[in-house]
């Protein structure tokens, strides 16, 4: 059998969780002998050894060079070197049509496109192929609107691509019930597959750890909180900070580490100064390798308080460098992961309630690190893996 | 007798370097970028020495040389006289030329340029006492007459500077205390005796340090014949007080836009009038009484429309991160570790904070055009970062923090 996979983006090229989760998933299924090949909208040099990744963008360009963040225009370099700025909407379009240009379309058996970004793109293959089209959601425009409807051509695309995708795939109970409740998407064709880890790919951790400032001062008493994630409205941090002003005011020797770059950098720049707490929050901005994998080891608590979450890896990540988490009762990992603790996203007053009370007690924070370690060292992609196979013959029986 | 009273502002910041995170308790090099970087502070006075320190020098020396009559004042920073003796002795070379005709007047100031009178007065006088130190070493002049940085100004501040013993102190000539009054007078601090005070005349001043090159200004192109004869008609005038950046010939004003054939020519027009003539910041102390009191409950500036320490100390980000430098002021100097203290000061300096200004209206091009930064927020996170590496470096001296 071979897939069709319509992605846009992959490690190292990502900007968040949707690359990460792609790229395992495949992983796990190329395990099982499916054979696959990924359309991605730029060029990697960096090889991937169980699928054949393909790029898709009209010959005459040269290069596509991406800015950091993932909904940002991008550069189109020609071959006489001329530069266009390309939005999202346009790379989308030329994504779409240069795909039939570089792939062999009579050599797949299914299409499995993820997102938005490339349900354009599925639904134009699969009505010139008649092939099976599997939408695979791992974020749905109202969650990245923090809850508001969002830019409306995107839930076009989303509410065209979901009812004439032959099933859904939504990466947790959570986005299958945004999905039903923004799209009228009947319950049965939406499949839940949880995303996972995948502990072998994850970097180890050195002895000594990048942030010897913050190593120095938690030998001095403090504690560090840590947040790895997009600047953005979705993922909360300004209520992240009210909470903070909280807890600062109950026990002053707490360092917040925010992770991560968006258009609220400024911002929370500003409200941290606003609430009196510049000193205590650290911004680092976008970060990969070790200083990423230290920034999850140096915490004393990871937070992940999204307005709405449709899986949130960071979270299996943090507690796979060993640090237990506070998260949103709004995200999809809360319903795998039983070993944390949990808030609603609007409750600052509760969100610093939790933090307090890990801060001031060992036991708890040790007993919430050793149980989430060994729940989070049970998961794999496998069973991810075995039920999209489920998915996939299920369809191929009805096209024959 | 009417006299222009010239004094120029000699500064310097040490700018930081990009400062993240990861150097934080690892690199506590804050001063030194690399040489091709934005904010490398050896690049920048060589760039300010060799376009205006050195030919503006030049071009004054020429001047006292051809006008018996003409003088003028000048305030140089510690923090820049570090730098020049570091980077670009013969800059400093030439200041001690223009300062050795003796006809070239230095102000008291901060070593540092510094707010430190709002937030610490014993470090404020440690500085102020550096400073006459220094300039005594390298000019062998000691200062008499007081200017603050940023000529901020209250009347708490020209009480101080006339119990230190100061003929003379600094201010803005803004509307709001000079109410009726003009600057054109020599004035006295409220709640003082001795001390007198000079206010700039800032319409006069800003025509020739940010209208000069200015095409869409109606009075451009600005000549010093045109310029005289606005003085000349003024009536009823004892000074001029014109105070601006000393960075005003040559960097602010390029060369290009005719900054220094003015100044060429403004004494050869202004002494044409008989009774005209050009003094020190002294000289104008001494040759005129004070004409009445100026109140300034308030702090004034010289920055801004608003002529407040809002372009540094206007928002919560610039506030929280001032605090958190001068609360670590007894610990700093408790460690007597002398190159500790010295980042210390060097970050006090009021260019940090000017950095991380979000007034973006009418004075927006005028910070942009200043800070090496592309947003203030970046200024923020920048200091910051360097202000945990002091907070470690305390902790490894023993200082709980």
């Amino acid at each position: 059998m071979k897939v069709l996979m319509l992605g846009w983006e992959l490690p190292p090229q990502n900007s968040g969780g949707l690359g990460v989760a792609c790229y395992h998933l495949c992983k796990a299924l190329a395990n099982n002998n499916v054979d696959i090949e990924f359309v991605i909208p730029y060029f990697s040099k960096t090889p991937v050894p169980f699928m054949k990744v393909t790029t898709a963008w009209p010959k005459k360009y040269k290069n596509v060079i991406r800015t950091g963040l993932a909904y940002d225009s991008a550069s189109y370099v020609d071959s006489g070197g001329d530069i266009k700025h390309l939005d999202i909407m346009q790379q989308q379009r030329l994504y779409e049509e240069s795909i039939e240009k570089v792939v062999n379309l009579g050599s797949f058996d299914i299409i499995h496109a993820h997102d938005w970004l490339t349900l354009r793109a599925g639904l134009r293959l699969k009505a010139q192929t008649g092939m099976p089209l599997i939408a695979h959601i791992h974020s749905v425009e109202s969650d990245r609107a923090g809850g508001n409807k969002g830019n409306p051509l995107v839930r076009e695309i989303e509410y065209l691509g979901l009812s004439l995708a032959d099933e859904v795939i939504a990466v947790s109970e959570h986005t299958k019930q945004t999905i039903m409740r923004d799209y009228d998407i009947p319950s049965d064709k939406i499949k839940v597959v949880h995303n996972s880890i995948d502990r072998e790919e994850l970097g180890e951790l050195d002895p000594d750890n990048t942030y010897v400032y913050l190593e120095l001062m938690k030998r001095q008493g403090y504690h560090v909180i840590t947040s790895v994630g997009r600047l953005t409205i979705q993922k909360n941090v300004t209520n992240m900070l009210r909470a903070a002003q909280k807890v600062i005011e109950k026990i002053p020797k707490t360092i917040f580490l925010i992770v991560g770059d968006g258009d609220q950098y400024n911002e929370l720049i500003d409200l941290s100064a606003e609430l009196g707490i510049l000193r205590n929050v650290v911004f680092t901005g976008f970060q990969r390798g070790k200083a990423w994998r230290d920034s999850f080891a140096v915490a004393d608590l990871f937070l992940m308080t999204s307005v709405s979450e449709p899986f949130g890896l960071t979270t299996l990540e943090a507690i796979n460098y060993g640090t237990p988490s506070l998260i949103s009762y709004q995200s999809g990992v809360s319903e795998v992961l039983k070993s944390c603790l949990k808030v609603d996203y609007w409750d600052v007053d509760e969100m610093a309630n939790k933090i307090v009370a890990v801060l001031r007690t060992p036991a708890l924070r040790q007993s919430l690190r050793d149980n989430a370690v060994s729940e989070v060292q049970k998961l794999s992609w496998a069973p991810s893996a075995k039920k999209l196979q489920k998915v996939y013959a299920k369809h191929l029986m009805e096209v024959a | 007798m009417r006299s222009i009273v010239l004094y120029l502002h000699v500064h310097q910041p040490y700018r930081l370097r990009h400062y993240t995170i990861y150097d934080t308790g690892t690199d506590h090099n804050y001063f030194n970028a690399d040489y091709n970087a934005q904010e490398s502070n050896e690049k920048l006075i060589h760039k300010v020495a060799e376009k205006s320190y050195i030919p503006t020098n030049n071009k004054l020396i020429d001047l006292l040389n051809r006008y018996p009559e003409f003088k003028l004042s000048l305030s140089i920073t510690g923090t820049v006289l570090t730098q020049l003796e570091q980077w670009a002795p013969e800059a400093l070379q030439s200041f001690r030329d223009l300062i050795g005709t003796g006809r070239v007047e230095i102000l008291a100031e901060t070593y540092h340029h510094s707010l430190a009178f709002f937030y610490s007065r014993s470090e404020f006088e440690a500085q102020v006492l550096m400073h006459k130190n220094k300039i005594e070493e390298l000019f062998g002049q000691t200062p008499q007459v007081f200017r603050n940085t940023e000529l901020a100004y209250n009347n708490d501040l020209a009480f101080w500077a006339e119990e230190a013993g100061y003929k003379g102190i600094l201010a803005e000539g803004w509307d709001k205390v000079l109410g009726w009054r003009n600057s054109n007078f020599v004035y006295r601090p409220a709640y003082t005796n001795n001390i007198k005070l000079l206010l700039k005349n800032y319409a006069l001043s800003d025509d020739i340090a940010f209208r000069f090159g200015d095409h869409d200004w109606p009075e451009w192109p600005l000549t010093a014949n045109k310029f005289s004869k606005w003085l000349n008609d003024t009536p009823d005038a004892n000074v001029f007080n014109l105070f601006m950046d000393y960075e005003t010939f040559g960097e602010h004003q390029w060369h290009e836009s005719g900054i220094f054939h003015f100044l060429d020519d403004l004494p050869n027009q202004w002494l044409k009038q008989e009774g005209n003539t050009f003094m020190t910041v002294s000289q104008a102390i001494d040759s005129f009484e004070p004409v009445d009191y100026i109140d300034a409950p308030e702090t004034i500036t010289w920055a801004d429309t608003e002529r407040d320490l809002s372009a540094w100390l206007g928002n919560p980000m610039q506030q929280q991160a001032i605090a958190a430098l001068y609360e670590l002021e007894n610990k700093v100097l408790g460690t007597n570790d002398l190159g500790l203290i010295e980042d210390w000061r060097r970050l006090q300096t009021s260019d940090h904070f000017y950095y991380m200004c979000t007034k973006w209206f009418n004075d927006g091009d005028i910070h942009a055009y200043f800070s090496p930064y592309s947003t203030p927020y970046e200024a923020v996170i920048n200091y910051m970062n360097v202000w945990h590496d002091l907070q470690f470096r305390l902790t490894e001296n023993g200082v709980g923090v």
